[in-house]
């Protein structure tokens, strides 16, 4: 990873994150084809923090993979960091997983083996960061999201918020361009909800793109720009704050930790 | 990221569910602990015959009179009707080093039935012979204490004898034989040495035996007649079939023998007749060899069938790994070592039971470990980790990352 990597918060105009130009997705289910996507085209600036909505079946979780490079489109290009994806073989996907983008799902996915520490620390080893450097991060991520008292503890030991906010840690620490939330919050009740989605702010406020997947409208609510998806179209796209904005509602905090070198 | 990252993973994946990696260590024990410990038992009993063989004498052959009907060479139907007694004359024809070039030394041997008596205690030893000095290096007989008897004792028909282990424990009780006096079917032998202890050579007790000299057991006990056996030492192992013919064909001659058939002696090879067993022991290692194989085999399928389980358990956690960005080669690296971990605890392990339980005697035999079996038990379990951990290994590695993570 290089010096620019670390930099934070955007340039205008800066080039988009992701580009996503007539994306379709077929699935085949035997004889019968169903599209989840079709013709989607968004483009998300460095900074913005947007929430796309659906209700299920809408094709929001098609997107969320396509987006995450597990899944490819049928059609379409889909260009992350100016690079098109689409021509990737497996193991460059799997780098660029990990290094571009940040994964926090629903289910929080830990792995239950290993402690909030080693979990955080787990893509700067498939990334290949060597092991006196993968600490000193994995712990200023997981004091990023205010968990650096429980880097120890195992996922049993911790409640659903913080084991979500270590997910989020863990989606941070490799610095990637985008932040992929799935329904981060589907598994939350309300106050830990409120918790996670401030934690979410606050990294936007700092600069980070976040893109969130959720079917709440108070959730949606947190995000500068809403897109909805409806039968794998895009039906609605509302900017609600500029993306140089801070996130709707995010009150303070201005106190921005320095990521190690 | 293969190296000491994958062995952490791989360990606390292990460690996730003990029981089951502790049974399939536990497999993986009982298949290399019995492939060290039958191929010991195998090895063992190798050796207990080579052992006998050794103790038989070194490259010798046994030249012994057959009977008209049998005698020494069992029952014959169509064995010689006219036979001639093995002679003194006979065995210094063997000696004969232009005839025999191949013959190292030739010890004529009367055997007679004897009963010595000491202090008013009496034994009947198996075997008493009257031979040459030539005799204990042909039959390897060492010296526990005191001397075997020399040519000058045997030209001076000197009255000694030497007594094997058995002899000395039943006669004396522990106490120091030599320099005593022993009565011998009426005469009175001085005891000039102890033999030192040879165990049986699969035939009979080589320690029961009192050796004298020839001239003296002759005079005294059997009269100048026949011989009971000649034992030919050849130069070397190598030349042990050319002194057998050149033993068979001066006999031949001396005996007028022209037929095989109607041969009224015949050279033995008992070394030879051990080395058949000796193959046979070969065959049975083989053998038992095998079946330790097939449990190994056994634990291997065990792995697999474990990795398969652990995979399919692990299906979301894999899904997971990948989408933080595990390649292909760190998913296959984490199953594989953790395959090839059971495989070498259970190798490890293995080893030290296997080595552990080739201390006991196992049916009668001295189990005897070699090194190769050990290397070879603990090779092949790791062989087998690989080759069984392979499949599991590169089904993880090629689920695809949303299958993965849907998988409940």
């Amino acid at each position: 990873m290089t010096e620019s990597d670390w930099t934070t918060g955007p340039e205008p105009p800066a080039d988009p994150v992701i580009v996503l130009r007539d994306v379709t997705k077929i699935y085949r289910l035997g004889s019968i084809e169903v599209a989840a996507l079709q013709g989607v085209s968004i483009d998300i600036e460095p900074g913005d923090f947007v929430a796309i909505m659906g209700s299920s079946g809408s094709g929001k979780s098609t997107l969320m993979n396509i987006i995450g490079c597990l899944d490819q489109p049928t059609a379409g290009s889909y260009l992350l960091d100016g690079v098109d994806v689409r021509r990737f073989e497996d193991d460059e996907l799997a780098d660029v997983r990990n290094r571009r983008i940040g994964f926090v799902f629903q289910s929080f996915n830990l792995v239950a083996r290993s402690s909030a520490l080693a979990n955080v620390e787990l893509p700067l080893a498939y990334g290949g960061v060597p092991r006196a450097q993968r600490r000193p991060r994995a712990e200023w991520a997981l004091a990023e999201v205010g968990l650096e008292g429980r880097v120890q503890h195992h996922p049993a030991e911790l409640s659903g918020g913080e084991q979500q906010r270590a997910a989020v840690a863990r989606a941070i620490v490799t610095n990637p361009s985008v932040l992929l939330a799935d329904e981060p919050t589907g598994n939350l009740d309300s106050a830990t909800t409120a918790d996670v989605l401030h934690v979410f702010s606050r990294l936007n406020d700092e600069g980070r793109t976040i893109v969130l997947i959720t079917h709440e409208r108070d959730v949606a609510a947190h995000a500068k720009r809403i897109v909805v998806l409806s039968d794998g179209r895009v039906v609605e796209d509302v900017r609600r704050v500029s993306v140089h904005d801070p996130p709707p509602l995010y009150q303070g905090e201005y106190e921005t930790t320095e990521p190690p070198p | 990221m293969i190296g000491p990252e994958s062995v952490r993973i791989a360990l606390q994946g292990l460690a996730a569910n003990r029981l089951r990696s502790g049974l399939t260590i536990l497999g993986m024990i009982i298949g290399v602990a019995s492939v060290i410990i039958l191929l010991a038992v195998g090895d063992g009993s190798s050796r207990a015959v080579q052992q006998r063989i050794e103790s038989l004498g070194t490259n010798v052959l046994l030249v012994l009179h057959r009977g008209p009907l049998g005698g020494a060479g069992g029952f014959r139907a169509a064995g010689p009707t006219l036979t001639a007694p093995l002679t003194l004359d006979d065995a210094k024809a063997l000696s004969d080093s232009n005839n025999a070039p191949d013959v190292a030394s030739v010890s004529p041997a009367v055997n007679a039935s004897a009963t010595a008596v000491y202090n008013g205690v009496s034994y009947s030893p198996q075997q008493f012979v009257g031979t040459n000095p030539s005799y204990a290096t042909a039959h390897s007989y060492q010296m526990a204490a005191g001397t075997f008897f020399n040519s000058n004792d045997l030209a001076a028909h000197a009255r000694v004898a030497v007594l094997g282990q058995t002899v000395v424990a039943n006669l004396f009780g522990g106490q120091d034989p030599v320099g005593q006096s022993v009565r011998i079917n009426g005469t009175n032998f001085q005891v000039i040495g102890v033999t030192a202890r040879k165990g049986t050579n699969g035939f009979s007790d080589q320690d029961d035996v009192v050796i004298a000299p020839l001239t003296t057991v002759q005079d005294a006990i059997t009269g100048f007649g026949s011989l009971s056996s000649i034992t030919v030492q050849a130069q070397s192992r190598g030349q042990l079939d050319a002194a057998t013919a050149e033993v068979t064909s001066i006999l031949d001659s001396r005996h007028h023998i022209t037929n095989a058939r109607q041969a009224d002696f015949r050279v033995l090879n008992q070394g030879a007749l051990l080395q058949t067993s000796s193959a046979t022991g070969q065959v049975f290692t083989t053998l038992l060899g095998a079946v330790a194989a097939i449990s190994l085999l056994v634990a291997g399928i065990g792995v697999m069938n474990i990795m398969l389980v652990t995979v399919t358990e692990r299906t979301r956690e894999i899904g997971i790994r990948k989408a933080i960005g595990a390649r292909k080669t760190d998913i296959l690296a984490q199953f594989l070592v953790e395959a090839v971990l059971v495989s070498v605890f259970g190798g490890v392990l293995g080893v030290g039971m296997g080595i552990l339980g080739s201390q006991f005697q196992i049916a009668g035999v001295q189990p005897y470990v070699q090194a190769y079996s050990v290397i070879l038990a603990f090779g092949v379990a790791v062989a087998i980790g690989l080759f069984f951990g392979l499949y599991p290994a590169n089904r993880a590695a090629s689920l695809q990352p949303i299958e993965a993570l849907r998988f409940e």
